[in-house]
């Protein structure tokens, strides 16, 4: 699950890591109140009005202002950004929808530094990269000077030990050039740690300050945040219901989180219905190299029920790309004759008029067959995978 | 032989009263899995009532702790059904209690949970197949978890993979052109879990009773290229493969808490060119899994 850069922030703060003073603002009007606070308590008259969408590169795509002109100037930037659609390198070429803003002080910035955490699948542990190339994209430092980023490994026994973050520190030669290089090493790490204890505490998968920031009084702050959470762990987070923004997500998507489903929406016309996750990309692609383009990823799981395949059938259903259906079972936990039951209750109920071809296999299997053939419903069985891909493929391009 | 489980293998079920825990240990004691004990905290004292291969009637006790649950039945394989949230501490306590194998089906543990069980499990001598898995089944011999026994025939192929039903799916294709199984391993969907391909491999590899091997892998991480190069650095028997997920687009994850293309890393192609690059057959469709390693006898 993402969050936008001020909730990160917000969450940074509760972890003593300074952030630039800033108020989240809905409207013009409340970014100009905010820029007139700021300016106010910090005496400094540049405020940065900032879009708050989930994606990355908010700044090269015109998302991110540095007014100088006061409130007024704040609100009048405000205004063009609010509803616009922010098109970085990472939302694609349709953009996101600008429907909040930070504003937020400026700041005498020295130096642009990097500080990212996320799980190192391979080591089994988290994994925190700094780098003195804050400001740009990680992926292209990693990709061409790789050796710019330092990386150390939290032992989940430990944490982040004081030796390591003062190997972060001194690796970056942080204190250099600072007014009290000692207490800006000290800031550092200490920051680093927070960082550590945060990421494990609220159970993330990815936390990346870009650019941490020494300023010219040799101050550590956090001038922007990216926490994605792990989506296993919701059920030991209450606040992160109120976090989720639903403005970012994909309806269906979400929909289907809801009921207990996987769901991925993709380009193609062949709807998908399938149980276990591996099956399921196997299905995208065996549409794919017959000939076909799947409309979306969809794993019922083991444990659905009949009601939660006729909710998964409509959902397929409810996009108007969809030209057909293929269901494809290899039934373990999931029972043949309960997806049979689903997709005859949905079939009926939607009145289904793309065709249908259903090939199922596994637990149950004889009584989910039967179940299909006494519905007296035109759906196509298929025995094998190929089969079904191939016929749901025929019956597209005919229809 | 095979690998990991068979007709010795004494089972502890933990979880066993729950929906899950029920249904498929009623389905492995009827497939002849030899379940001596169950473990549900509170639930110790009850009999736990299901048939085995000819309908013999099997009664297993259940214990509170699956220490006393080993200590009175000699278990030796912990098979887990336990939620979420509390699966990671069930699979701490079957290794504490000194079960040589854990096997947890459980699926959606959180990450910092799974990192925390890596380390305990440092210096550990237990294996630890999961989560987010089916589980591990010897053909004729032992089922631990949720696969269907009757699509499996005894052989000589192992089969590994990260997913649960596209492992039934090869299985069903293998058995299909007479290929039966020596053992099927679901190491599971997860980013951080216990054995993975290359511990898999290792065993099948020093196995007499396999002849060659089917693995499955699917987006995200980089496992698979990790064991290509031991592949082509210690294998001495055919490996074909699939890789799931050709079609997935970046970022998204696809169901598995695993299946996730970051930052450009975890590709179906780069995983294929990995394995083509160790002499690993990869079949071009899901359909063609079994065929494919077939063709390389």
């Amino acid at each position: 699950m993402k969050i936008h850069e001020y909730q990160g922030k917000q969450i940074f703060a509760r972890y003593g890591i300074p952030i630039p003073s800033g108020v989240p603002c809905f409207s013009a009007e409340e970014a100009e109140k905010a820029a007139k606070k700021l300016i106010d308590e910090t005496k400094n008259p540049v405020v940065v009005v900032k879009a708050q969408i989930h994606a990355g590169g908010r700044g090269k795509g015109g998302g991110v202002k540095v007014v100088k002109g006061g409130p007024g100037e704040a609100r009048q930037v405000a205004e063009k950004l609010l509803g616009m659609q922010l098109v970085t390198h990472q939302t694609g070429p349709a953009g996101q929808k600008v429907c909040r803003l930070y504003v937020e002080q400026g700041l005498d910035i020295a130096r642009e530094l990097y500080v990212g955490l996320v799980v190192d699948r391979e080591r089994r542990r988290v994994a925190m990269m700094a780098s003195t190339e804050g400001g740009v994209e990680i992926e292209k430092v990693a990709a061409e000077t790789p050796e710019r980023i330092i990386t150390e490994h939290i032992d989940p026994l430990l944490g982040l030990a004081g030796f390591q973050a003062r190997k972060l520190a001194f690796g970056l030669d942080v204190g250099r050039g600072t007014p009290k290089p000692k207490d800006t090493v000290k800031q550092f790490a200490a920051t680093l740690q927070k960082l550590a204890d945060l990421f494990v505490r609220e159970d993330c998968s990815l936390c990346e300050i870009n650019p941490l920031v020494i300023t010219k009084q040799g101050d550590v702050v956090a001038l922007d945040s990216k926490i994605n959470f792990d989506d296993n762990s919701v059920g030991r987070h209450r606040n992160w219901a109120e976090l989720m923004d639903k403005d970012e997500e994909d309806p269906v998507e979400l929909e289907a989180k809801d009921a207990g489903l996987s769901y991925v929406s993709l380009d193609g016309d062949i709807g998908c219905l399938v149980n276990g996750a591996g099956l399921a990309m196997s299905t995208m692609d065996i549409i794919k190299h017959h000939g076909g383009n799947p409309a979306n990823f969809l794993d019922v799981g083991g444990g659905a029920n009949k009601e939660q395949v006729e909710k998964a059938f409509k959902m397929i259903l409810s996009s108007p790309k969809v030209k057909g259906i293929f269901v494809n079972i290899f039934g373990g936990i999931m029972k043949c004759d309960v997806i049979a039951e689903g997709v005859v209750a949905a079939t009926k109920e939607l009145e289904l008029t793309v065709p249908l071809v259903v090939r199922l296999e596994g637990t149950n299997v004889d009584k989910g067959k039967e179940i299909l053939k006494q519905s007296g419903l035109s759906i196509q069985a298929a025995d094998t995978m190929a089969d079904g891909a191939k016929k749901i493929v025929k019956a597209v391009r005919a229809g | 032989m095979a690998i990991l489980v068979n007709k010795d293998t004494r089972v502890v079920v933990q979880g066993i009263t729950g929906s899950a825990g029920t249904f498929h240990t009623k389905q492995c004691i009827a497939y002849g899995t030899e379940v001596v004990a169950g473990c549900t905290p509170n639930r110790g004292g009850e009999t736990f009532e299901a048939e085995g291969p000819e309908g013999k009637k099997v009664a297993v006790p259940v214990f509170d702790t699956v220490a006393e649950a080993v200590k009175k039945t000699a278990a030796d394989t912990s098979c887990i059904y336990v939620p979420a949230l509390g699966a990671a501490d069930a699979i701490l306590e079957a290794v504490d209690a000194g079960c040589k194998l854990v096997i947890c089906i459980t699926e959606g543990i959180p990450v910092m949970d799974m990192i925390r069980v890596r380390r305990a499990l440092e210096g550990s001598s237990t294996r630890l197949v999961g989560p987010n898995c089916p589980g591990v089944i010897t053909p004729g011999q032992c089922k631990i978890g949720i696969m269907p026994g009757h699509i499996h025939k005894p052989g000589r192929f192992g089969v590994v993979s990260r997913s649960g039903t596209l492992t039934y799916e090869a299985v069903g294709q293998l058995t299909a052109l007479g290929m039966g199984q020596s053992t099927c391993i679901g190491i599971g969907g997860d980013p951080v879990g216990g054995m993975d391909f290359i511990d898999v491999l290792e065993l099948f590899n020093d196995d007499p009773e396999t002849e060659g091997v089917m693995m499955m892998g699917e987006i995200g991480g980089n496992a698979e290229e990790k064991a290509a190069t031991w592949i082509k650095a210690n294998m001495n028997k055919p490996v074909a493969g699939f890789i799931a997920g050709a079609t997935a687009p970046p970022g998204k994850r696809m169901g598995h808490a695993g299946a996730i293309i970051s930052g450009g890393k975890g590709t179906a192609k780069d995983k294929i060119a990995a394995l083509g690059a160790a002499g690993v057959k990869v079949a071009p469709s899901p359909a063609e899994m079994g065929k494919t390693l077939q063709s390389m006898l």
